[in-house]
């Protein structure tokens, strides 16, 4: 196959030599776009004994997989993690390349776009193929969805969040080819990964809430988002905020739902404060029972849950809070 | 002396955003009366930038490109401390997407000369997109960190920043000039003073347009940009209308409490 066949390209990312779920996401996602295209789904894997990975790309979809692995490539390394890319990118030409919006993809994404000089989108919540074969790249905006093109460079990029695409079944007849990739050497090694330390998140984790309590501007303050904070805790829910509640510095940047922060399904959500923005709405699966509350009885929050209350939350969180505990002393 | 580079945006008040709609006929934007603001996460990086300006000898230009209201945020930028503002405002410039901006960005840098910083917001309230930073490094040639929340080191030429990475963070060692993005983790944002606002009366902001920046205009804004928006649907797909409860405050409580347990919350 020549630089014509203009393969579906996804960045996979491994943690400690885990695959991460997102980059399987997309591989499958890669799948049906590149089925529609008559082309093939390739993949980059960079890491350190991450042999095993390859076989679970392959299974999830992948028809080849360049593989990096080697000890300088343990952790992402900036320049040598985009030094990769590029030379593959610019040898074998993609179609299409996509990234997990993960913290590291969501730095490496913007570093190999402006090499390629080629456009990227940032954290779609759907890609399809248009009539002319051209990626279309959806994105919520301002009460709408839009969709953004590259129509004339390639390749076309996107970046995704975990959980947009449903993990594929693995099918581990698929069979594929694995391509050991040279690791470049001559770098201007400006900038080195030292190391990289991960702790236990505390607290219920919100992908796999089944109630989250969401918090947003509405709180006003600190203490108001305070009392937001009991609720969760209250209920053993887990929290959630919107963008501005983590602007303003009430909480921290993981527990974002939305576009560019978490994608969820609860099984009930309770929206505290919350607009009913785009951004963060389209963060939440389709959960059985939406709640929110809010003091401004024209928010467009109200047109996206099942009950409403109309109320200061600031007044209204301690009150409920107090009920919720009268019943819980009840019942148990 | 260090020279730092601030880049700054400025978006509709985040706050009031949900009354920012698009035309579903002219697909523009209707933003109403919503008023421009500094990006929230670009107010940390501004921080940054004062609090380096307080430990060494620094000099810091705040630059945006936007429409000739956003002076007003440059202005704002100067009341906290900066030294210089430049603002590209052009028309040529509008409808740029990431790449464009970055691209009309680092071309204002390379005019400033002398950079041993840049810093930028992480992301933009309105755009939500995180690629200014990292693609204005690549254009400029230079290393980048992004979601950096704490400056380690920087008394040399190779600083050490923390990122964030998902439940934790990586320790990076960079060598200037460089770039960073910033969390708002990093620090916490000082407020406007009076003596601030009657100091930056004194100081410039400087305007520049597609001449002076010496781009062609295929380079730049509409134009210049890979990415563009082919489709809009502002058609809702809301298929819940809220049952608003109503009654006493104590009232409310009791039937949300009722519906919690229904819903197998409690």
């Amino acid at each position: 196959m020549g630089i014509d066949h203009r393969a579906v390209w996804v960045i996979a990312e491994q943690i400690d030599c885990h695959l991460q779920s997102v980059s399987l996401q997309l591989i499958g996602q890669a799948r049906k776009l590149a089925d529609q295209l008559e082309t093939t789904v390739e993949a980059i894997l960079l890491g350190d004994n991450i042999e095993q990975q390859v076989r679970r790309l392959i299974a999830a979809g992948a028809d080849k997989v360049y593989l990096g692995n080697a000890p300088e490539l343990e952790v992402y390394q900036p320049e040598l993690y985009t030094e990769i890319v590029i030379n593959l990118a610019r040898e074998h030409q993609p179609e299409i390349i996509l990234i997990g919006s993960t913290d590291v993809g969501r730095e490496l994404a913007p570093l190999v776009a402006a090499r390629l000089k080629t456009g990227l989108t940032a954290h779609c919540i759907d890609l399809v193929l248009d009539k002319d074969s051209i990626l279309e790249q959806r994105i919520p905006a301002y009460g709408g969805l839009l969709s953004i093109v590259c129509p004339e460079k390639r390749p076309q990029m996107a970046t995704v969040t975990k959980g947009v695409f449903p993990t594929p079944e693995p099918d581990d007849s698929r069979s594929g080819v694995t391509i050991m990739i040279d690791i470049p050497t001559d770098l201007p090694g400006r900038i080195h990964t030292l190391e990289i330390i991960r702790e236990e998140p505390k607290g219920v984790p919100l992908e796999t809430a089944s109630t989250i309590v969401a918090g947003g501007a509405g709180a006003g303050d600190k203490e108001g988002w305070n009392e937001i904070s009991e609720l969760a805790e209250t209920l053993n829910a887990a929290l959630g905020s919107t963008r501005p509640a983590v602007d303003e510095g009430w909480t921290e940047l993981e527990t974002m739902i939305g576009q560019s922060g978490k994608m969820v399904r609860p099984e009930v959500y309770i929206g505290v404060g919350v607009s009913g923005e785009q951004q963060h709405m389209v963060g939440i699966g389709d959960a059985r029972v939406m709640i929110a509350i809010n003091n401004d009885a024209k928010s467009p929050i109200f047109e996206q849950v099942d009950y409403g209350i109309v109320d200061d939350c600031r007044e209204f969180m301690p009150v409920l809070i107090q009920k919720i505990k009268e019943y819980q002393k009840i019942s148990s | 002396m260090l020279n730092l580079v601030v880049c700054v945006k400025a978006v509709p008040d985040p706050k009031e955003a949900c009354h920012i709609n698009i035309d579903p006929v002219t697909k523009t934007l209707l933003r109403c009366d919503v008023p421009l603001v500094v990006n929230p996460l670009d107010k940390h990086a501004m921080e940054a930038a004062l609090q380096l300006k307080e430990q060494l000898d620094a000099h810091i230009t705040v630059l945006s490109m936007g429409p000739p209201e956003a002076g007003n945020i440059v202005k704002e930028c100067l009341a906290l401390g900066a030294d210089h503002g430049i603002l590209l405002s052009d028309p040529a410039f509008g409808g740029a997407d990431a790449f464009a901006t970055a691209f009309t960005l680092a071309k204002a840098i390379e005019k400033i000369g002398a950079y041993d910083v840049i810093f930028c917001g992480m992301a933009s309230s309105d755009g939500s997109t995180e690629w200014v930073g990292p693609e204005l490094a690549t254009f400029l040639d230079l290393p980048v960190v992004t979601m950096v929340k704490e400056i380690v080191e920087c008394e040399e030429r190779w600083w050490k920043v923390k990122a964030s990475v998902e439940n934790g963070y990586r320790l990076m060692q960079v060598q200037l000039p460089a770039v960073f993005t910033v969390t708002r983790e990093l620090n916490k944002p000082r407020t406007l003073s009076f003596s601030g606002i009657i100091k930056a009366r004194k100081k410039d902001v400087t305007q520049l347009g597609i001449e002076e920046l010496g781009v062609t205009l295929e380079s730049v804004g509409l134009k210049g940009s890979p990415t563009i928006v082919s489709k809009l649907n502002t058609q809702k797909e809301n298929k819940r209308q809220a049952e608003i409860i109503s009654g006493t405050r104590d009232e409310k409580a009791e039937i949300l409490v009722q519906k919690l347990v229904d819903a197998g919350v409690l």
